[in-house]
């Protein structure tokens, strides 16, 4: 198999607060092939946010990588320059973020806001514009020679976000990285947005990273789907298995618990009872031991191992694999 | 069951822009219609759910029934009291029996306050000084699952899900008969969501407390709601009892937004209902059926009369000339 896009290995980031170091990541492993979509699912506080801003370098003053790599195209970005990082952000790897209302600057025009963006280029103003109407055609908004010259308030919310995929894509990056783009979006506003990412993800043969909380999004739209909670990456595979298949207890809780999945009235909807640990004062063995079900012995004093299941399915539980559960 | 609030052709209109002719009170002022004559009822103990996308005037709704902002026609009946057009001081004590709950769980909440003072705050608001505040907070607290110790904290010490359970507490405070609550699970995760429906319904049986409940996520609406209206550009499209609706829907948008709404499952076959082009602009109203330069079953008509209010059956109606079966 090729080497992974985005390769990241035993990646480790701790926050330093007056409590001590919370571990907000611990030894996340993850890779994005080339050319493919992979999903990131879990709750909040489960270190989405703070995957992201490792993979850009863009942490806050009191966080700090403990360990491992992330590697992008053979290199390890944790080991790159300033300067070289300033170069592939935005060029390499760019992002869209949640809330599309927010994403754009309100006092300048689209088009001069996405012709600010092609300052690499080194094209002329008109070539800049060309490529700017071209890319906003591109993400189905109609008239877009003339639409260039609106401000962002002149667009819907849906329209705005598809804006800000095209700004994101503009450059042809390797990897996108979108952070719950459609939770602030309707269902059909929702659909169309993830139907224009995965045609042009399709057009552009760009890798994406797709954070997002709507399990129903993660199966229809990615390839692959990795599976957080409490900081650690506890199942990562192909959709088909994850969603089929889930080898973890967290995974099936979870999957469980998504009323999308229950389509008779029910008086009760499932939940995962308990609370996630304190990431500052972790606990012996595995995290999830004390909402699981299924926990043994050997949960509460040995952590569990990344394991793989099969080819491209793995999972960070001790009874992972064996047939059965009790919430299945 | 009787009527707890009855709405009647309300329309709330926003004035916009404008240019200098208007700023010199010359010709009339421009202004849109958010909510373009909307008509519902909400029995005792119900739970009514408006859905629409952003935009389709549902929060403008809610928020003109809890008198936060003035509806300019229309009649909104609370317990048999008409509200629309009373000052603030007669609106007071009727908005006792009605509780928002807003749509930021953690903006809501003043982060410099206890939780303590945030959820007792209507009882200082409305005057109910003899109460023992510390025994309230306590039996509020519980209602909604939270310990008792949470009193003292601060909002910035809890999760999404238990300040929403905070804002769920502040609404209880004064014993409610309709808990008007904005998006209530938006942005929570899906075990959260599932603890927090499970409250609402939880209340719903115990307190016997009605609700309308303002939210785009169909999956929402299936489990807790008994009827739902669906919005667009201010009005009401459809309306019916949840299962019917969810079984049979009418109107052509109510089925693109369940058609819409993505499956948990990477095998799913979804029949998906494509719509053309963009919501219209709100200064721009489609002429006759406001719908139909979206819809994807137009016929000539549509765009020429309008469609009335039709029946289905005798509590399920839609707004559609060529209604799907």
């Amino acid at each position: 198999m090729a080497e992974p896009l985005l390769d990241i290995r035993d990646l480790s980031v701790h926050y330093k607060t007056p409590r001590g170091d919370l571990k907000a990541l611990r030894q996340v492993n993850l890779a994005i092939p080339t050319g493919k979509i992979v999903g990131v699912v879990g709750e909040s506080g489960c270190g989405k946010s703070t995957l992201i801003s490792a993979i850009l370098r863009l942490m806050s003053p009191n966080a700090q990588v403990a360990g491992g790599r992330i590697g992008f195209k053979g290199e390890d970005l944790l080991a790159l320059s300033e300067e070289r990082m300033r170069a592939l952000r935005g060029k390499e790897i760019s992002i869209v973020f949640q809330d599309p209302m927010q994403a754009h600057n309100p006092v300048l025009t689209i088009g001069r806001q996405m012709a600010d963006i092609q300052y690499r280029d080194g094209t002329s103003a008109a070539e800049k514009r060309r490529h700017a109407a071209a890319m906003l055609g591109q993400v189905g908004i109609p008239d877009p020679q003339m639409r260039l010259d609106q401000y962002p308030h002149e667009f819907s919310g849906g329209m705005r976000q598809r804006i800000a995929i095209a700004m994101a894509l503009m450059a042809r990056p390797a990897l996108l990285i979108a952070d719950e783009p459609t939770t602030a979006l309707d269902a059909t506003l929702e659909v169309q947005v993830i139907h224009k990412l995965k045609a042009l993800q399709a057009d552009y043969g760009c890798s994406i990273l797709f954070i997002s909380h709507h399990l129903g999004v993660i199966a229809e739209l990615c390839d692959q789907v990795v599976v957080m909670y409490a900081g650690e990456v506890v199942e990562q595979g192909s959709v088909r298995e994850v969603f089929h298949a889930p080898q973890h207890p967290y995974t099936r809780r979870l999957l469980a618990c998504d009323p999308g999945r229950i389509k008779e009235r029910t008086r009760t909807l499932p939940t995962i009872p308990g609370e996630v640990p304190d990431l500052a004062a972790l606990p012996r063995g595995c995290v999830f031991r004390e909402r699981c079900h299924d926990a043994i012995e050997r949960c509460a004093t040995e952590h569990p191992a990344w394991r793989s299941l099969s080819d491209g399915h793995h999972a960070a539980c001790h009874i992972a694999g064996q047939a059965g559960g009790k919430d299945q | 069951m009787t009527d707890l609030l009855e709405v009647d052709d309300v329309k709330v209109r926003f004035p916009v822009g404008g240019g200098f002719l208007t700023s010199l009170g010359i010709g009339p002022a421009p202004s849109i219609e958010a909510v373009a004559g909307v008509s519902l009822r909400v029995k005792q103990g119900e739970t009514y759910a408006v859905v629409g996308e952003s935009g389709s005037g549902k929060t403008t709704l809610a928020r003109a029934v809890a008198g936060l902002l003035t509806a300019q026609e229309g009649s909104i009946r609370f317990q048999g009291t008409e509200l629309r057009g009373l000052p603030e001081s007669q609106f007071r004590p009727h908005r006792r029996h009605m509780a928002m709950m807003f749509q930021d769980p953690v903006g809501s909440l003043s982060p410099r306050l206890t939780i303590k003072y945030l959820i007792t705050e209507p009882y200082r608001i409305h005057g109910l000084k003899d109460r023992d505040l510390d025994a309230e907070a306590r039996r509020l607290l519980e209602m909604v699952g939270l310990p008792g110790e949470f009193a003292q904290r601060y909002p910035y010490q809890l999760s999404g899900g238990q300040a929403r359970r905070v804002g769920v507490a502040r609404a209880l405070a004064l014993d409610p008969k309709l808990i008007l609550a904005d998006e209530p699970t938006a942005g929570l995760d899906v075990s959260v969501q599932g603890e927090l429906l499970n409250l609402l319904s939880d209340l719903r049986d115990r307190l016997g407390v009605a609700m309308m409940v303002i939210t785009h996520n169909l999956n929402v609406v299936r489990h807790i709601a008994d009827r739902v209206g669906i919005m667009y550009l201010g009005r009401l499209v459809e309306e019916g009892p949840t299962e019917a609706v969810f079984a049979g829907p009418k109107h052509p948008y109510t089925l693109a937004l369940l058609a819409a709404n993505p499956e948990p499952d990477p095998d799913a076959v979804l029949d998906r209902i494509e719509l053309k082009g963009e919501p219209p602009s709100l200064l721009k109203r489609p002429a006759a059926c406001e719908f139909h330069n979206r819809c994807p079953f137009v016929q000539d008509n549509c765009a020429v009369d309008t469609p009335g209010w039709q029946a289905v059956a005798a509590d399920h109606h839609h707004r559609c000339h060529w209604p799907r079966s």
